[in-house]
């Protein structure tokens, strides 16, 4: 499976977001350029999954945000750290927006290959 | 007694196996480890497919514009059909159609116009709303949802549905509600559309599955018209469990598609993989897993064949249908487990498909009845003496 989520973009509307289903997993949101702002995680204490937090991202997106893409998996904890690691890996710094992340509790991955 | 297929079910086994292999398994391999559905484009051309295989619908009857086939053909397909990463809950996404909701087939002629034929076209999802917090093994008794007449034209219903299925993207669906007293004649079935004033889904209950989530649903003064009614007033327990009774046969042989390929993963990985200077496969211990997982696969297939042959024949076969169901269950857990044993530490990643089959599969022991309650079943035509 591939470290980095390489899925297309789709744009953060009430359109797409009506094809995302109730579903756990990981979701990244974006700007235009596909740049990305946000790594988010719909677990088990959500109460409508990957579409509650995407419904969140679409009545209050963080700045410059117009694009998401999701990941189902149950393994919603592990894949978030993993893509944060290895946005850090590959950037340095957290995405602009996840300030809810503490960099100090994250491990360091080295994964293959580049940015997405 | 011959256990040998007839030439025309051991095509339809070879076409569908090709299918799961040729079509669903290398879509699998850019899909999200526990996605449960395909692009609705890629649905529909495989929906093309197996409607050209003629076996589209598989559940349905043949009145209906069903595959005109038998219990024991269904039993083998459900085998191959989820003999993939979704296959347990979702075999093969659902190109094949699959059961949905039966029970609309007892519908009177407008409720089929309005209710059953969408369904069966694909056009709207349907939801199934039996059980309740307070109990789903024993609904006969544990039903609290109440329907209350408001003049000749109208019941209104309040309660609480939980474990409900695709709720929250169906269209309409059937919810049981007590409109009468206590027991199965209390019980009565109503078709609702989830549009209408009163009806909610207040959450979706996460839980060890992948597939088709679970939601509770909430009913608050929910207006259902009395044409509405499916069936007769109490005779709601009985539409249920006619159809529950039936779709349990496939059911229990969908377990059987996953503990088959776990077991021929592995069996190949005990072969290649070494520890100490040997393959696994030369150890005792891995063998005798090997010996109990080809056992418990091949007594459950014919348990499972035979409550279908007995199905076929027309005759009873609630007891055969419970030692089915508890059997497929129980024994294609156990292979899954074993199986992710031989793997090690590959077995519990999410590389392979042996976890999702362990987690879904601890499910199917008390899904569509725990394992208690088929015993329950059985002993009571034992100690009834009416076995032989």
């Amino acid at each position: 499976m591939a470290v980095r989520l390489d899925k297309p973009w789709r744009d953060l509307d009430a359109e797409n977001l009506a094809r995302v289903t109730g579903h756990l997993g990981v979701y990244q949101l974006a700007n235009d350029a596909g740049e990305i702002l946000y790594i988010g995680v719909a677990g088990g204490r959500t109460r409508y999954g990957l579409k509650g937090e995407l419904a969140k991202a679409l009545d209050a997106p963080p700045p410059g945000v117009t694009k998401f893409r999701v990941e189902v998996t149950m393994s919603y904890r592990t894949r978030h750290a993993e893509l944060l690691e290895a946005y850090m890996h590959d950037h340095g710094t957290l995405p602009e927006a996840n300030t809810d992340v503490d960099p100090r509790m994250l491990g360091r991955l080295r994964p293959g290959g580049g940015p997405g | 007694m011959d256990f040998a297929l007839t030439e025309e079910q051991t095509m339809i086994v070879d076409m569908v196996r090709r299918f799961v292999r040729q079509e669903i398994l290398p879509l699998e391999e850019s899909m999200d480890p526990d996605a449960d559905e395909l692009e609705p484009e890629v649905l529909a051309g495989l929906v093309e497919k197996t409607k050209a295989m003629g076996l589209y619908g598989l559940d349905t009857p043949p009145e209906y514009g069903g595959p005109d086939i038998d219990m024991v053909t269904r039993v083998l397909i459900a085998i191959e059909c989820s003999q993939h990463r979704g296959g347990l809950y979702t075999p093969c996404y659902g190109a094949f159609g699959g059961a949905r909701q039966a029970q609309l087939f007892e519908a009177n002629e407008a409720q089929k116009e309005k209710y059953l034929y969408p369904m069966l076209r694909g056009e709207k999802k349907v939801f199934f709303g039996l059980s309740e917090p307070s109990g789903g093994s024993d609904p006969a008794r544990a039903i609290q949802t109440r329907a209350v007449p408001d003049g000749n034209d109208h019941w209104v219903l309040n309660g609480t549905k939980l474990w409900i299925s695709g709720a929250d993207r169906a269209d309409y669906g059937l919810v049981f509600a007590r409109t009468g007293g206590p027991g199965r004649s209390g019980v009565s079935a109503f078709i609702v559309e989830t549009q209408w004033e009163g009806f909610k889904v207040a959450r979706i209950v996460h839980t060890l599955r992948s597939s088709k989530y679970a939601t509770e649903i909430q009913m608050d003064n929910l207006r259902v018209p009395h044409e509405n009614m499916l069936g007769e007033e109490g005779g709601g327990f009985a539409i249920a469990n006619d159809r529950l009774a039936r779709q349990r046969v496939p059911y229990a042989a969908e377990c059987l598609g996953p503990a088959i390929r776990a077991h021929e993963m592995a069996t190949e990985y005990s072969k290649i993989r070494e520890t100490f200077g040997a393959p696994l496969s030369s150890r005792q211990g891995i063998q005798w897993m090997l010996v109990e997982n080809e056992i418990d696969i091949r007594a459950a297939r014919l348990l499972v064949l035979d409550a279908a042959a007995k199905a076929d024949r027309g005759e009873p076969y609630r007891t055969e249908s419970a030692i089915a169901k508890l059997t497929c269950s129980e024994s294609a857990f156990k292979v899954v487990d074993r199986s992710m044993q031989i793997h090690g530490g590959l077995g519990v990643a999410k590389d392979l498909p042996l976890e999702r089959w362990f987690r879904e599969m601890r499910i199917r022991r008390v899904g569509e009845g725990p394992s208690e309650v088929q015993k329950h079943v059985i002993a009571r035509d034992i100690i009834g003496g009416s076995l032989r």
